[in-house]
């Protein structure tokens, strides 16, 4: 399997999909705090 | 006052990085391969590169020492932030993930870099052992700079009930 960071377009989506997964970490697991 | 000069030279010195780290990945990288095949590559490797890499790796350092400022000077606290503690938790993964972009610099990029340009005797092997290490070391915090850059933004209190709410 090719490796996604070899080409500048794999890196940005890997770095969009893992924005995407800490998102939803971030916003189902992590506490709002104050905020919230 | 001091907070806001603190987070302004944490935005100054993030920017020298991350712009130098997008230079290196968007245009040095394909322009160097394009320049090994006419041969004018060496004029980069001589006189480009080392003196990006002395900006980029100290740019690195400053923007962690001034963003690690902003966080214990404000409200966020530095330990709140780091355990991921309370309305500093956003903000908090954005500093791990810059965290970990610093030690790539330090720990992989650099000292495989200076294997690269010949600063480091090895063989022609460990060379380009070196040179493949840097560069996913490089594009792996090409990566991570766009959730580290995001949570930055989203961490602020401006923005996070509207974001995580």
């Amino acid at each position: 399997m090719k490796n996604p960071l070899d080409s500048i377009t794999g890196t940005l989506v890997a770095g969009l999909v893992l924005l995407i997964v800490l998102y939803i970490f971030a916003r189902n697991f992590l506490p709002l705090g104050d905020a919230g | 006052m001091e907070l806001v000069i603190g987070r302004w030279l944490h935005i100054l010195t993030g920017i020298a990085w991350v712009g130098l780290l997008y230079y290196f990945n968007f245009v040095q990288v394909p322009a160097l391969a394009r320049a090994r095949a006419d041969g004018t590559a060496r004029g980069i490797s001589l006189h480009i590169v080392p003196r990006a890499l002395l900006w980029f790796r100290w740019a690195a350092i400053a923007t962690w020492l001034t963003g690690a400022y902003y966080l214990s000077a404000s409200g966020h606290g530095f330990k709140k932030a780091f355990l991921l503690e309370g309305e500093s938790a956003y903000i908090g993964l954005g500093a791990w993930l810059g965290t970990i972009m610093l030690l790539n610099v330090w720990l992989l990029i650099w000292p495989n870099q200076k294997k690269v340009l010949g600063l480091v005797d090895v063989s022609e092997e460990q060379q380009s052992r070196a040179a493949r290490i840097a560069f996913l070391a490089s594009r792996t915090n090409t990566m991570l700079s766009l959730p580290m850059l995001f949570f930055m933004v989203a961490g602020s209190p401006a923005h996070q009930l509207g974001v995580f709410g």
